[in-house]
């Protein structure tokens, strides 16, 4: 304890090789040992007026689960962190820390904030390694029934809360695995799916109930499950409606959603292929449009698959880029190249109807937009060509209206999203809660928890209370 | 697991018919709809209309043919086996009317595919004439069931082995210059589909088809199946299957149709030659 521990620099956190990992699925960082999180820990000053709770969209107890870890109490420190959060090992791999917790952390006024999100995510991880796996008490059966639709980190939130606090608890999922865009959407490397299947297993071992292969506007209704015997319906089926460009070409072979794209790779395992059955296009000369966490995605799963080059093409500059910084930084270390204030235009196919190329638009910067960011404008007489064989679209989702245009009681706002009361998460139809990304649009794991665990406490009210 | 209840061979073996046990989806299913049916772990997720179910059994009938890997993964399923997998009932049920003469076309597995729209058409009042076609005899499907299910059964084989010599077009051709055709129903191969369309739209007949490109989730969430119908995109899964055949654009979906046709390849040879060294 020579220095003062404000001075001390962040500690790093270990990662496979740039070169060697752009060519594998293996997990990037590989994790802090015992003595490296305790160092880090430290570096908390642990504050009496925390900022950093402050920037945690569920308020987790920072101090106080650091405090824990520092005095080797690693179990009590995961029990800390699941108070708040019941996935602490995928918040801490994919919260995006700079804007919520660390982005408020006093530490890092002056320098690097405490790594919030590398300790959470030690904490989780020793537990599942090393923990009892024991279970939370529960409380005794109510002989309620509640359904939650989808599987996302939102409806697992709420089957987590309900079943211990004595409610029989059925997720209804269309896919044919649990999960969520945890399992479809985010790669192997950024989030281990052995990490997702156990969080999966444990609300089964609770007593969830689990029924994949439900679509639930399509196989059942939301009326028919009130029929079955629920008491109340929690929606959380996500925004898994792919949005395109609509520009000439998109429906050339060689144009995927990255949902689709994802989905192949990541749902279906198809960077196994032909070892399973899905097959995926592998591009040597890859585009990925949008530059949200989707896109990276998208553009360093080509990259594992064999690309010779992948470009990202966004049409605003760097700053405005959504994506999580460390996955910026992991894609161009990576070798990812960023191809900014470019638009496409059109695609380019040849007689086979294959993708050959994109038409870009080099744009510049103008007055700011209603969302504050300042508009990108073409630049007049600024066209280009990019040669590319498979174009992966990542430019936004909306809402899929599957189930929503069969539930006409159920109100909507006017992009499709879920019309919810604040803070109870209850919709307009009687015994019906939404939240996560069907609710707000698409945004992040943990808003979508934090609306599920909103969610989980007013349905616990309606069943032991009433509406 | 979706145990099989009965399965059948047809046309010397290269169509299959496998009834499963569903009974949530079968009794939600309506004709036109299908299901994607996944066999194990390593599986693909593989769209099939229903050709019939039986909402009192709990069961739903599939008939597919044999083209590449996933579907000769599924030939190799007995009866007591089953699929890991399978959903539904997925995609809009077909529009059903009544409007007098109807003419319902059919090629290859599309008339398993047809079978059930032809007798509900039928059963609600149509005047229902029925075209199916086949390469040849052996390969020709559901004949007696067709028959059932519509008021006049034409077949048409390319070799002359039955019926009709020729397309099925060329006796569409002769049935709409007798005029008072009011729809057509068209399910089959792609080339098939197009030409009956380009016929039926110089008789100014509408005239429905049942799309069939490659789907992933089959619910609107990956856009995989994406086809150009008068001029705008459409997800098949969720606005189709079935679509206006004057407004499709057939080159298209033949051009997306043969995306991974190298891989397929692949998988399918190398499959065949595992299950034959077994
Ligand atoms: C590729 C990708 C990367 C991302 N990276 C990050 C990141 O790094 N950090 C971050 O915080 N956020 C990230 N996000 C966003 C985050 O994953 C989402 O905000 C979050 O998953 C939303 O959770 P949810 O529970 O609302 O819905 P989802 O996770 O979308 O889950 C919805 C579930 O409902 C199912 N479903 C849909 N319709 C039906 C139906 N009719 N019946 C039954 N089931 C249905 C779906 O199959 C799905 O399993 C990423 C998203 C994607 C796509
Ligand atoms: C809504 C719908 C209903 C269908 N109903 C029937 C039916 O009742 N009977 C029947 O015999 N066939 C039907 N098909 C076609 C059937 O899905 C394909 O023949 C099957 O997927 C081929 O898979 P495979 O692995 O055996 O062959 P592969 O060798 O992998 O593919 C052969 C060809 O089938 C098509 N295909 C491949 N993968 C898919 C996929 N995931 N989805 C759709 N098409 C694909 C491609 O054109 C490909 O070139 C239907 C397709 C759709 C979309
Ligand atoms: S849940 Fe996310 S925002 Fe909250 S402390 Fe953990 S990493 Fe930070
Ligand atoms: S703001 Fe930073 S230093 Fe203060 S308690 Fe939070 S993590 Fe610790
Ligand atoms: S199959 Fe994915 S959207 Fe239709
Ligand atoms: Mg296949």
């Amino acid at each position: 304890m020579a220095d003062k521990p404000e001075k001390r620099t962040r500690m790093p956190m270990p990662e496979q090789d740039p070169q060697v990992r752009a060519r594998n699925f293996l997990e990037v960082p590989t994790g802090y040992t015992v003595a490296m999180a305790q160092e880090e820990a430290a570096r908390c000053l642990q504050c009496k007026k925390p900022g950093c709770v402050e920037g945690c969209p569920v308020g987790v107890d920072i101090p106080g689960f650091i405090s824990l870890l520092s005095k080797g109490d690693l179990t009590g420190a995961v029990r800390n962190l699941w108070s708040k959060n019941a996935l602490p090992a995928v918040c801490g791999r994919v919260c995006p820390q700079e804007i919520q917790c660390e982005g408020k952390c006093i530490v890092g006024k002056k320098g690097q904030p405490v790594a919030i999100g590398n300790l959470e995510r030690f904490c989780a991880d020793y537990e599942r390694e090393h923990g009892t796996g024991e279970l939370p008490p529960k409380q005794k059966p109510t002989g309620k029934k509640v359904a939650v639709v989808g599987s996302g980190p939102s409806g697992l939130t709420v089957a987590g809360d309900l079943i211990v606090k004595g409610h029989d608890v059925t997720i209804f999922e269309a896919f044919h695995k649990a999960g969520g865009v945890l399992i479809y959407g985010i790669p192997e490397f950024r989030l281990p799916k052995a990490i997702v299947a156990q969080e999966i297993n444990f609300l089964e071992r609770l007593g969830v109930k689990i029924e994949v292969n439900a679509v639930v506007g399509r196989t059942v209704s939301l009326d028919e499950l009130f029929e079955q015997g629920f008491d109340a319906v929690y929606v959380g089926v996500g925004a898994g409606l792919p949005r395109f460009m609509n520009i000439p070409g998109e429906n050339l072979v060689g144009i995927l959603s990255a949902n689709e794209y994802l989905t192949r790779a990541n749902l279906m395992k198809a960077y196994q292929f032909p070892k399973v059955d899905t097959p995926i296009p592998i591009g040597k000369q890859v585009v990925v449009l949008g530059a949200g966490n989707v896109a990276m995605d998208a553009a360093r799963t080509a990259m594992r698959l064999g690309a010779d080059n992948v470009k990202i093409v966004y049409r605003r500059s760097r700053e405005e880029m959504p994506a999580r910084k460390a996955e910026i930084h992991h894609a161009e270390e990576e070798g990812i190249e960023m191809f900014l204030l470019t638009n496409p235009t059109r695609y380019l196919g040849n007689d086979n109807g294959r993708l050959i190329g994109m038409e870009c638009l080099r744009m510049e910067l103008g007055e700011p937009d209603d969302s504050g960011r300042r508009r990108p404008v073409p630049i007049k007489g600024s066209e280009f060509t990019i040669d590319c064989d498979l174009c992966i679209v990542a430019v936004g989702s909306g809402a899929n209206p599957l189930l929503t245009s069969e539930t006409p009681d159920m109100q909507l706002n006017r992009w499709g999203y879920v019309v919810t009361e604040e803070k109870t998460g209850k919709t307009t139809k009687k015994g019906v809660w939404a939240g996560g990304d069907i609710v707000t649009g698409a945004a992040t794991v943990i808003l979508a928890m934090g609306a599920g665990r909103q969610a989980a406490d007013s349905i616990h009210d309606y069943l032991t209370i009433g509406w | 697991m979706f145990t099989i209840v009965r399965r059948e061979e047809m046309a010397g073996g290269t169509v299959i018919l496998n009834e499963i046990e569903a009974p949530q989806i079968a009794r939600k299913a309506r004709p036109g709809q299908f299901v994607i049916l996944k066999a194990n772990e390593e599986g693909e997720r593989i769209p099939l209309t229903m050709a019939e179910t039986d909402p009192e059994k709990g069961t739903i009938t599939i008939i597919y043919m044999v083209v590449g890997k996933s579907t000769a993964l599924f030939r190799d399923l007995k009866v007591g086996d089953g699929y890991q997998d399978v959903i539904g009932p997925l995609g809009k049920a077909t529009h059903l009317e009544k409007v007098g003469k109807v003419v319902c076309v059919g090629g290859g597995t599309g008339v398993a595919v047809l079978h059930p729209i032809t007798r509900a058409l039928k059963e609600i009042g149509n005047d229902v004439t029925c075209i199916i076609g086949a390469r040849t005899k052996d390969l020709l499907i559901l004949e007696e069931q067709m028959k059932n299910a519509s008021h006049d059964l034409r077949i048409c084989t390319d070799d002359g082995s039955y019926g009709h010599h020729g397309f099925v077009t060329e006796v569409l051709k002769e049935i709409l210059e007798q005029g008072d055709v009011k729809q057509v129903v068209a399910i089959g191969p792609v080339p098939m589909m197009k030409a009956v369309s380009a016929i039926t739209k110089t008789y100014d007949v509408p005239t429905m088809v049942s799309l069939n490109p490659i789907m992933v989730d089959g619910t609107g969430m990956c856009g995989g199946c994406r086809v150009s119908v008068g001029g705008a995109t459409k997800f098949a899964c969720v606005d189709g299957p079935e679509f206006d055949g004057h407004q499709v654009d057939y080159d298209e979906l033949m051009m997306r149709l043969r995306a991974y046709q190298e891989d397929e390849k692949k998988c399918h040879e190398s499959y065949c030659t595992i299950r034959d060294a077994r």
